[in-house]
């Protein structure tokens, strides 16, 4: 099992270095997750990865992305409620990047 | 991982045949599939230490299982006629996919533990050991095929190189070399009940919220119904119509035709999947308990019709194996067809009248069809031949006034495969994956040019998937790629006639 090293604490992950402990996270680690991304963390980011995290512990799966962008246009204002803003947040993906910088595991299926 | 770059071919509206390049692809490899997905599978975590006779006794037991893979190992003449129909060989420029290659990387396997020639003069008579190394060349270019069948479709011995790849995969598995991607989806559609893994109350709230949400759009009280018993539709649907974009899009527009067809309809959580990746790696029991999950949703919510969703590999399975796997459907109304296409359902109504579509609502888009492998050439629709590439176009042709199609030898039997199918929606490998579409991309480009096509139709949600993800890399918007029923999602007007 491939791990990451963080401030002295080894943290397991997936092959694709998604967290393989959804207790090993913390904002430190998602810190640091959002570095190996190329992701700035803003007030914005954080709003998707407390959102994702808060769904995932009710219903152990992350939202639809279509749920995701009505929940940010509700917080952060209705021109921030559309995939677009979500793309520009996380370039590589609103679901699998930000899902990984929150520390849940990858969604994989036909998406 | 970020920022990875990827060499991404040049769109020039053309398919150009390309020079050869020698194991231009030999380094993308789909990951290992982990040991619990592999146990829980019955297969061996890691390779076995008497994998090689293991592996022979595989091919050999499949051998008399299969008579149709003997024949192909037997009868290729090497005419050629198929080197240049794989998307992954025009994409990678690698010789070992083009798929006499890839057949060949099994055939001399053949030759050597089941033929006398083989067995007496080896290399001679094109035969090889089974060893690592061609072990190792099975996994990467056995996970470089979608199980298309364009190639079969151009082979004059109708060889069908797919059907050689799952046995290939099926041989490995056996050995404990599994790949991760479709073996934890087999895993979690036969555990949880869908390839997302999404459990009941996830699905709930997704279709909580599309209830809402259409409510808001249109004014429309449209239901999004689960696990109703005695409704009088079970709809059978890929599990990312609960999840992504734009495959949800087209739950709506199922949503949308049931309501205003009056007929009564249900998803079910229990069976919340029409895909079937037990199909990709040829393992008829691992296809078997997917599906069997249908079977019980069928005796539990007791439905008088089985309705499937958009999913092309999903509708060969259930168009070819369901009533193998799962029937006879005796319970179902027998007037109808068990299982029918929602294209075959929506295009029915349309046909008697009983939707106003007001195609106007579609007039930003040129729209164009990109045909599903597995629907193409490995399935039908409607009645008559060719019903399958017809069905889909006379469905779109109701919802907007613009349509056209791209050049002939892509589409319809020929269609070339998005990339991805076949167990290779898989992030690792993005790489082979935006080179595999490349031929798709040019007949896209060469309509874009000459007449502004701007919405990318799909019936199938790895196809969806797989162009929201590459689109960008060839500069276009992810927005273009939509379902079929999406577009009647936006045409539909609702309210008014209800019923039939
Ligand atoms: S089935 Fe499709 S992907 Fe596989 S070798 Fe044939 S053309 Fe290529
Ligand atoms: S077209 Fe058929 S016979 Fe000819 S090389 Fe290809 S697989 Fe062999
Ligand atoms: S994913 Fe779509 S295009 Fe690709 S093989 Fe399957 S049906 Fe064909």
């Amino acid at each position: 099992m491939p791990t990451i090293e963080f401030k002295g604490k080894t943290y397991e992950v997936d092959e694709d270095g998604y967290l393989i402990n959804l207790n090993d996270w913390n904002e430190d680690v998602a810190g640091f997750l959002a570095e190996q991304e190329e992701v700035e963390m803003t007030p914005a980011h954080w709003e998707v990865v407390n959102f994702l995290r808060d769904y995932y512990a009710e219903y152990k799966i992350a939202p639809m992305i279509k749920i995701l962008v009505k929940a940010i246009g509700a917080k952060l204002g209705p021109e921030k409620g559309n995939t677009k803003y979500l793309y520009q947040l996380y370039p590589a993906g609103p679901a699998k990047q930000a899902c990984k910088i929150a520390g849940l595991p990858k969604p994989t299926g036909c998406v | 991982m970020a920022k990875v770059k990827f060499e991404v071919p040049e769109l020039t509206g053309e398919i150009a045949i390309p020079g050869l390049k020698e194991d231009a692809a030999a380094a993308v490899k789909s990951h290992n599939a982990p040991a619990k997905d592999m146990t829980d599978l019955g297969f061996p975590t890691e390779l076995v230490p008497d994998w090689k006779e293991k592996a022979v006794a595989k091919f050999a037991e499949l051998l008399k299982k299969y008579r149709s893979l003997k024949v192909f190992m037997d009868i290729c003449v090497k005419c050629g006629a198929c080197t240049d129909k794989c998307h992954f060989y025009l994409g990678t420029k690698d010789p070992r996919n083009m798929p006499v290659a890839r057949a060949e990387l099994l055939r001399k396997v053949y030759r050597r533990y089941f033929t006398t020639a083989g067995k007496v003069l080896g290399k001679l008579a094109e035969a090889e050991d089974l060893t690592r190394e061609v072990m190792e060349e099975w996994y990467t270019y056995f996970y470089q095929c979608t199980e298309c069948r364009r190639c079969s479709l151009f082979c004059p011995y109708g060889i069908d190189t797919a059907e050689i790849t799952m046995a290939a995969r099926e041989i490995m598995d056996t050995v404990g070399l599994g790949a991760k991607y479709p073996l934890q989806t087999i895993n979690k559609a036969i555990t949880i009940g869908n390839n997302l893994g999404m459990p009941g109350p996830a699905i709930r709230s997704t279709l909580d919220f599309m209830e809402e949400d259409v409510k808001e759009q249109t004014g429309v009280p449209v239901k999004f119904p689960m696990d109703v018993k005695g409704a009088d539709v079970l709809l059978i649907t890929p599990s990312a119509d609960f999840f992504a974009t734009p495959h949800v899009e087209s739950l709506a527009g199922y949503a949308k035709v049931f309501h205003q067809a009056g007929i009564s309809w249900t998803l079910s959580s229990y069976a919340s999947e029409a895909g079937n990746f037990g199909m990709f790696n040829g393992n008829y029991e691992h296809m078997r308990k997917i599906a069997g999950r249908i079977k019980v949703a069928i005796n539990e919510l007791k439905p008088k019709r089985l309705i499937h969703g958009e999913c092309g590999h999903a509708w060969r399975v259930a168009y070819s194996f369901w009533n193998t796997l799962i029937g006879p459907f005796d319970s179902l109304d027998p007037k109808y067809p068990a299982p029918q296409h929602i294209c075959e359902f929506t295009y029915d109504l349309i046909n008697r009248g009983a939707l106003k579509l007001d195609k106007t609502a579609n007039d930003d888009f040129v729209v164009t069809f990109h045909d599903s492998c597995n629907v193409a050439r490995a399935s039908r629709m409607g009645n008559s031949p060719g019903g399958q590439f017809e069905i889909p176009r006379a469905i779109i042709r109701a919802t907007c006034n613009k349509f056209v199609d791209m050049h002939p030898d892509t589409i319809r039997e020929k269609t070339f495969c998005c990339g991805a199918g076949g167990g290779l929606l898989a992030d690792e490998i993005i790489d082979l994956r935006i080179k595999g579409v490349m031929p798709r991309m040019q007949a896209y480009k060469a309509v874009k040019d000459s007449h502004g096509a701007n919405f990318f139709a799909l019936i199938c949600a790895i196809c969806k998937a797989q162009f929201t993800k590459v689109f960008p890399y060839y500069g276009y918007e992810m927005e273009e790629v939509g379902g079929v029923h999406q577009l009647v999602s936006r045409a539909i007007v609702l309210g008014g006639k209800e019923g039939i």
